[in-house]
């Protein structure tokens, strides 16, 4: 289970939860206000720890099962923490038709971690994500920011070899 | 006011901004200004124009000329020879195909011949971050109109329901009849919504996301008209939180429509209010569905419900609410500004319109297309796709995403409308359309849409949750060469149920893509589970790399790739596979320099 419970201790620091309670209070009572709110939580901390999930449902003033619920039933929300370079490798159909799954286990090699998982020194985090848009250059990859298009498994290793690099 | 002698059209939809437009956006601004050009020369970010294989796209006017895959360094020698020089790179001209001739003007190409652009028709015309540009083309004089006419809603509904729009989210029900229920849908304190639709989950499917990056006032003035039909006065537009370009122009462009008072309270003068909200999806695909969207709006799970109560009874926080997806609303203001005869004399008999479609996989022109309802798909696949690339044969393609069906070769030429793709098991769906070619295999595609549902079923009933994940499984069990001829009917019957009993339609359609390649590639499922062969070559289980005495040198280059040391062999004599450390990754294949290694 890739987004089970997180084993990593919580290092929000005082200026993220004071950005988050602000969050809160321009939320508190609009109808639907969770999801809006959880997207904001996981753009401050990178993701949602236990700690932040209680501040978030006792903020809002809605059971904790419900936040808990809503944040394991969408793959956007994530328990853990993701690495210092999340890659998401495209499997959407076009990439798909086009290899991508050879480019998944490439990384996965690269890598020894599975989709879902982080590397031990929090380097990389490897996710499968569906679709991207960019099928015009498919199969695609993605690491932060950076696409990568047209790729075969060869150029997996020197692509992840410039990001090992920079550390 | 200065004059602008030329426009120079840059693409910053999200395939070209992939492709590096940016850069490329950088790049002519610092040249326009060191040939001290930027008084005269206007740069225009635009959204898709469709060509999204060849980007990034470059387009000059008043010439026409469309530049393609274009590269920093490309820029500088645009400028100082077609700006300032008035003479067209030729080099850098969009060819079609590979020997094809260079077409100056995009409209003669085989691409774009054979298209109409309706729900398209701004994109890559105007900047869509601009509200003055989209004004320039036409647009809010339908809302305009209205406004100051006071035109009854039932007249606006009337002309929807006449010119024939049916939803362009996959399912095609009549537009106008829902617009209908919304508008005599009583709501106890007098409060309805009008909501969009615009979480685009299809994999392989971006037509929403090209309108709203490229023309997202259209969307807005639609749902403000739609507004004031159903006698609602706020919407809501649900769009995936992957689509960032998206959410970022949308923002823009409600920000510019409220600015000029066309959006919010006392819209022009004519008393009537409206505004809109936007509220991002957390990657959930059952959220395209229409109630588990109004759900996710409301903050909860995106779990569907049963209907009825259809929503536009009782629909977002209990009111009575439209929700159109994103393609039909683009179609709206067209419809009323040309009126419902032009737009229903287009197609067939029971789909109106035009369709687009997100044209991917095994094609030499991915990308973004529009074509009138009833177009063969010959027609797509062949003369605006270009073909399927590297000399291989058409196997079947693939539309509606993973609700839809396998088309095989032999029905190239039907006509694509909702009704026809039905007919042969397949559906409109939102309109992804993949192509896959002889080394496709369908049951290695079947599985892959499979898995897909089993992913993102949300788990509320057990048709759904344990259907799909069984169903999986018995796929599995044949791709791995496991399977037997009695696990065919099993599957048979499994989606039968499935489609009877699931809750709703993610999981009542996820038997679609088992089905259609059962129906048409039945021998390949049969390869599968008599002969443990697969004709295709895709799943690996079935796979035997081996290596041709004759051809092999003995270079030992296999050998040393060999991530299990499974390659035996002296220095300079044939090698061998050991089969049963084989793991068939294929890299003895893939390093190979005499093809000594083959594949069965």
């Amino acid at each position: 289970m890739p987004n089970c419970k997180t084993t990593i201790p919580y290092h929000g620091t005082p200026e993220q939860e004071e950005r988050l309670r602000k969050v809160i209070a321009e939320h508190k009572g609009q109808p639907g206000a969770t999801m809006p709110v959880l997207q904001a939580a996981q753009g401050i901390f990178g993701y949602l720890p236990e700690e932040v999930q209680i501040m978030v449902a006792e903020g809002l003033d809605i059971p904790l099962s419900e936040v808990y619920g809503v944040a394991t039933f969408y793959s956007f929300f994530s328990l853990n923490p993701k690495g210092k370079y999340q890659i998401s490798v495209c499997l959407g159909t076009a990439c798909y038709v086009k290899g991508a799954a050879d480019v998944l286990s490439a990384v996965e090699q690269k890598l020894s971690i599975t989709s879902g998982g982080i590397t031990p020194d929090g380097l990389f985090s490897l996710d499968a994500c569906r679709c991207i848009g960019a099928c015009g250059l498919a199969p695609v990859m993605m690491i932060n920011d950076d696409v990568y298009g047209r790729l075969t498994p060869a150029q997996v290793g020197p692509i992840l070899d410039k990001y090992l690099k920079l550390g | 006011m200065s004059h602008i002698r030329s426009h120079v059209m840059v693409c910053a939809g999200t395939g070209c901004t992939s492709s590096e437009s940016p850069k490329i956006l950088a790049a002519l601004e610092k040249e326009l200004k060191a040939h001290k050009l930027q008084d005269e020369i206007r740069i225009v970010k635009t959204g898709c124009f469709g060509l999204c294989s060849q980007g990034p796209i470059v387009m000059v006017f008043p010439e026409g000329a469309c530049y393609s895959k274009v590269t920093e360094p490309d820029v500088a020698e645009i400028v100082s020879e077609h700006l300032v020089k008035g003479r067209i790179v030729t080099r850098l001209l969009h060819m079609e195909g590979d020997e094809g001739e260079t077409a100056t003007s995009l409209a003669e190409t085989q691409f774009y011949k054979h298209q109409l652009r309706i729900a398209l028709r701004n994109c890559g015309v105007i900047n869509p971050e601009s509200i003055d540009e989209y004004l320039g083309v036409d647009g809010y004089t339908a809302l305009e109109r209205i406004l100051t006419e006071m035109t009854p809603p039932q007249e606006i509904i009337d002309c929807i329901k006449k010119s024939g729009l049916r939803g362009r989210g996959g399912a095609g029900f009549s537009t106008g009849q829902k617009w209908q229920f919304a508008y005599d849908a009583q709501s106890e304190d007098g409060v309805k919504y009008v909501c969009c639709n615009a979480d685009e989950g299809d994999p392989g499917a971006f037509m929403d996301r090209s309108v709203l990056e490229g023309d997202p006032f259209s969307v807005i003035e639609a749902m403000t008209i739609a507004g004031y039909a159903v006698g609602a006065g706020q919407g809501y537009i649900y769009v995936r939180a992957e689509y960032p370009i998206a959410v970022k122009r949308l923002e823009i462009a409600i920000a510019q429509a409220r600015q000029y008072g066309l959006l919010g309270k006392n819209i022009l003068g004519s008393g009537f209010s409206f505004d809109i909200e936007l509220r991002l999806g957390a990657g959930a695909f059952v959220c395209g569905e229409e109630t588990a969207l109004l759900i996710s709006i409301e903050g909860h799970r995106g779990e569907p419900r049963p209907r009825p109560p259809f929503p536009a009874v009782k629909g977002l926080f209990g009111r009575p609410t439209l929700l159109n997806n994103v393609e039909t609303y683009a179609n709206i203001t067209w419809i009323l500004n040309h009126g419902w005869e032009e737009f229903a004399a287009i197609g067939t008999e029971k789909s109106k319109g035009t369709k687009v479609f997100a044209l991917g996989g095994k094609i030499t022109n991915t990308g973004l297309v529009e074509v009138p309802m009833g177009t063969t798909l010959r027609t797509i696949i062949e003369d605006i796709g270009g073909g399927i690339p590297n000399g291989k044969q058409f196997k079947a393609a693939q539309t509606g995403g993973p609700s839809g069906g396998c088309i095989p070769a032999e029905l190239i030429d039907t006509p694509i409308d909702y009704d026809s793709l039905s007919a042969i098991g397949s559906m409109m769906g939102s309109g992804g359309l993949i192509v896959m070619d002889e080394d496709n295999c369908m049951v290695d595609i079947a599985k892959f849409f499979l898995e897909f549902c089993v992913d993102e079923s949300c788990g509320k009933c057990v048709p759904c949750r344990v259907g799909t994940k069984r169903l999986y499984d018995l796929l599995c069990k044949i791709t791995d060469g496991r399977g037997t001829l009695e696990d065919l009917d099993t599957i048979e019957e499994l989606c039968h149920h499935l489609k009877s009993s699931a809750l709703c339609a993610l999981g009542q359609s996820a038997p679609n893509p088992v089905l259609s390649t059962l129906r048409y590639f039945r021998d390949e499922y049969v390869a599968h589970v008599v002969e443990k062969r697969c004709p295709a070559g895709v799943c690996r289980n079935l796979l035997r790399y081996e290596i041709d005495p004759v051809k092999c040198c003995g270079c030992t280059l296999c050998a040393r790739n060999c991530p299990v040391n499974a390659i035996t062999g002296a220095v300079k004599a044939p090698h061998i596979i050991d089969q049963n450390k084989c793991i068939k990754c294929g890299l003895c294949q893939s390093n190979c320099r005499f093809d000594a290694v083959s594949k069965h």
